[in-house]
């Protein structure tokens, strides 16, 4: 009895390793792998074509923060990096901002018409997902380019004399980030919205809300998963995001993700790009626990 | 006319005025969910909107609520009309089929939602918490999700949310129907007790005639969005106007007859046996010629041979514990049911394919409208 038992659990065990092979192999080779690789490359040195020289530095992490004046010989902080950190960070905040301001009233919108319409105006949303993230970023550029589409018609109309420089700038990042990622937005909202119980926005109005006060007690809490989901979804790529700023920022707005490139392409150190990588890692992970905390202990009452 | 007697009723004012109220629902064809209803509802009452599902009586209560817009029609709450209000400036409140408490509030946060909204002062929002959940027998679940409560305490919870801001007028829209039977007959004299205690005009919206029957101090008997009758439980009961009334309410027996003479409320009508006998009349109708009368099954009385009112041919006896049915076949192939209370004292010594008469009193028919 106690043989036929065990022979019996040796090969449940079996059958769940296998079933869980699939999921191992990606997270090893595609999960872990690729980060502890990262995570090595920065303490090593960098190559003179590329590449890396098998010998333990300091340097590349010491260079993500760090920069000595070379003509002073002084050790000062990296003013370029920082910069490039801070402006990476408030875009990709801004751009989470936008995406919600403009994706919650879209999603409700949505989740609001009759069944048979709802999914052909979330076709409508998502058709644009099924473009090449090139081609979009670049439709924006034609419409606000120097003599795009809108400088064009405010020239027509006599509004401003001479075309308003939006290209290249940080204005034209979080344009052309709030457009690519809105969709991500309105997803995870509309999922959630489509789960609310409109009755119960109609109880709201019943008991003397008006409607900033049902949005604030009775919808909002409701479907703040969605908003979270939503959220993550546009921070965490914008943060990390490298067409749309290359495209829309011209090569002199840089982010994170352009400079990262920059050091695995031209500048040839890739420890430096490691361990900007593995920073860039860290800011998501400090921005998303310190989001889900916020978000999650906030008590929509008070008392 | 009140049913009821007492000092409340002596000043009968209407609370909800409802005059040529017309929904119209947009589509092709486009659906009349009410069309041109009237009603005037009084200060404290308990009144019902009775009728099958697709009535109107939901779109009714909606409209009064003001989660829809009327597409014509006047609506007035002492004397002031609704239709410019948000349903968030209107000092009614609604009981939701489904209830609709937050889910992500506790059973107390539910209750005091109102009253917060309102901008009451803390102390008196706490006191009226309490006092509300002392109402519904629920103080001791105060801080419960109300995920954690049966259906029948959320049902009570749904109440007591509605009733807390103290609305002039409180709709229920069909608030026992996904209640189990032993609780919703409780839950009706819980309502009926609740009603009375706070003296709040209650809009009753079901479709179950038993329910509003029991409960209602006057019914609006709906179909197809127009009303059919307004009355009390009585009136609609024994003296249905019309034939969806009669077949909604109860069981009835119909049977042709004609008009011989008419005298106010009252009509002479012939049988097709020939007998004449006195019927009552729908209010306001003109009867005349051919007309169809109903008679409630236990308003008549059955005993064997012929010669009464009626006669025919016995066919089934089903027994039903307290009563027993006897179907009748009339000479010209209409039904006619009765219905007699058992009592040891009665002989049961009717049997299938007996000759049987049939008797009732006077003014216990009733002529239908057309």
């Amino acid at each position: 009895m106690a043989d036929l038992t065990t022979a019996a659990d040796r090969r449940a065990a079996r059958t769940r390793w296998l079933l869980l092979a699939p999921a191992l192999v990606i997270l090893v080779f595609a999960a872990s792998g690729p980060l502890l690789i990262t995570l090595v490359y920065s303490f090593l040195t960098p190559g003179d074509y590329g590449g890396v020289e098998w010998q333990f530095s300091w340097s590349a992490w010491f260079n993500v923060f760090m920069e000595r004046d070379i003509f002073e010989d002084t050790l000062g902080f990296s003013d370029a990096h920082l910069s490039i950190f801070w402006r990476s960070v408030k875009l990709s905040l801004m751009t989470t901002v936008l995406c919600l301001f403009f994706g919650f009233p879209t999603a409700y919108f949505i989740a609001t018409r009759p069944k048979k319409q709802r999914d052909l105006w979330m076709l409508l949303i998502i058709i644009p997902f099924w473009t090449n993230l090139l081609i979009r970023t670049f439709a924006v550029v034609e419409l606000i380019r120097n003599e795009g589409t809108v400088n064009t018609v405010l020239i027509a109309l006599g509004i401003v004399d001479e075309p308003i420089q939006m290209l290249f700038t940080e204005f034209s990042i979080l344009v052309g980030m709030v457009y690519v990622y809105l969709p991500l937005m309105v997803l995870p909202l509309y999922a959630s919205m489509e789960r609310l119980d409109f009755s119960l926005v109609e109880a709201g109005y019943d008991l003397y809300a008006s409607r900033f006060q049902v949005l604030r007690r009775v919808i909002l809490p409701l479907v703040k998963p969605g908003v979270i989901a939503g959220s993550i979804l546009v921070f965490v790529p914008s943060l990390g995001a490298y067409v749309t700023p290359r495209v829309m920022g011209g090569g002199n707005q840089l982010m994170i993700g352009n400079l990262i490139e920059l050091q695995f392409g031209q500048g040839r150190n890739w420890p430096l790009g490691a361990a900007l990588s593995i920073t860039l890692l860290a800011i998501v992970m400090v921005a998303l626990m310190a989001y889900v905390r916020t978000a999650g202990d906030e008590d929509p009452r008070h008392g | 006319m009140d049913r009821r007697t007492g000092v409340r009723c002596q000043y009968v004012t209407t609370a909800i005025n409802v005059r040529n109220l017309r929904k119209v629902y947009p589509g092709q064809p486009p659906v009349v969910a009410l069309a041109d209803a009237s009603i005037q509802i009084r200060d404290n009452e308990f009144f019902t909107l009775l009728g099958p599902s697709g009535c109107g009586k939901t779109t009714l209560l909606r409209l009064i609520a003001g989660f829809e817009n009327p597409t014509s029609g006047s609506l007035e709450m002492h004397g002031q009309s609704l239709i410019e209000l948000p349903p968030y400036k209107r000092p009614i409140n609604t009981v939701f089929q489904s209830y609709a408490l937050f889910p992500h509030l506790t059973v107390a946060q539910n209750i005091s939602f109102g009253l917060e909204m309102l901008g009451k002062p803390k102390a008196e929002i706490a006191a009226t918490v309490d006092e509300m959940m002392a109402l519904v027998k629920m103080t001791e679940m105060a801080d419960r999700q109300t995920s954690q409560i049966s259906g029948g305490q959320q049902q009570r919870v749904a109440l007591a949310r509605a009733l807390a801001p103290k609305p002039k007028v409180l709709l229920l829209d069909e608030p026992l129907s996904a209640l189990d039977f032993k609780l919703r007959k409780d839950m009706q004299l819980e309502l009926k007790r609740l009603q009375t205690e706070t003296g709040i005009t209650f809009i009753f919206v079901t479709h179950d005639q038993e329910e509003a029957l029991t409960m209602s101090d006057r019914i609006a008997v709906m179909s197809a969005g127009t009303i059919r009758q307004i009355g009390g439980p009585r009136d609609i009961y024994d003296h249905p106007a019309e034939r969806f009334v009669a077949d909604f309410i109860g069981d009835t027996n119909f049977l042709k007859a004609d008009v011989v003479s008419v005298a106010g409320q009252t009509a002479m009508v012939r049988l097709a046996s020939g007998q004449t006998i006195a019927a009552r009349t729908p209010e306001g109708a003109d009867v005349a010629g051919s007309v169809t009368l109903a008679i409630r099954p236990e308003h008549a009385g059955i005993e064997a041979g012929s010669g009464g009112l009626l006669s025919g041919t016995l066919g089934e006896v089903v027994y039903f514990g307290t009563d027993t049915h006897y179907h009748v076949a009339l000479p010209d192939g209409t039904a006619f049911v009765v219905r007699q209370q058992n009592r040891p004292d009665r002989a049961d010594d009717l049997a299938t394919g007996d000759m049987v008469s049939i008797s009732f009193a006077p003014d216990v028919g009733q002529v239908l409208r057309d």
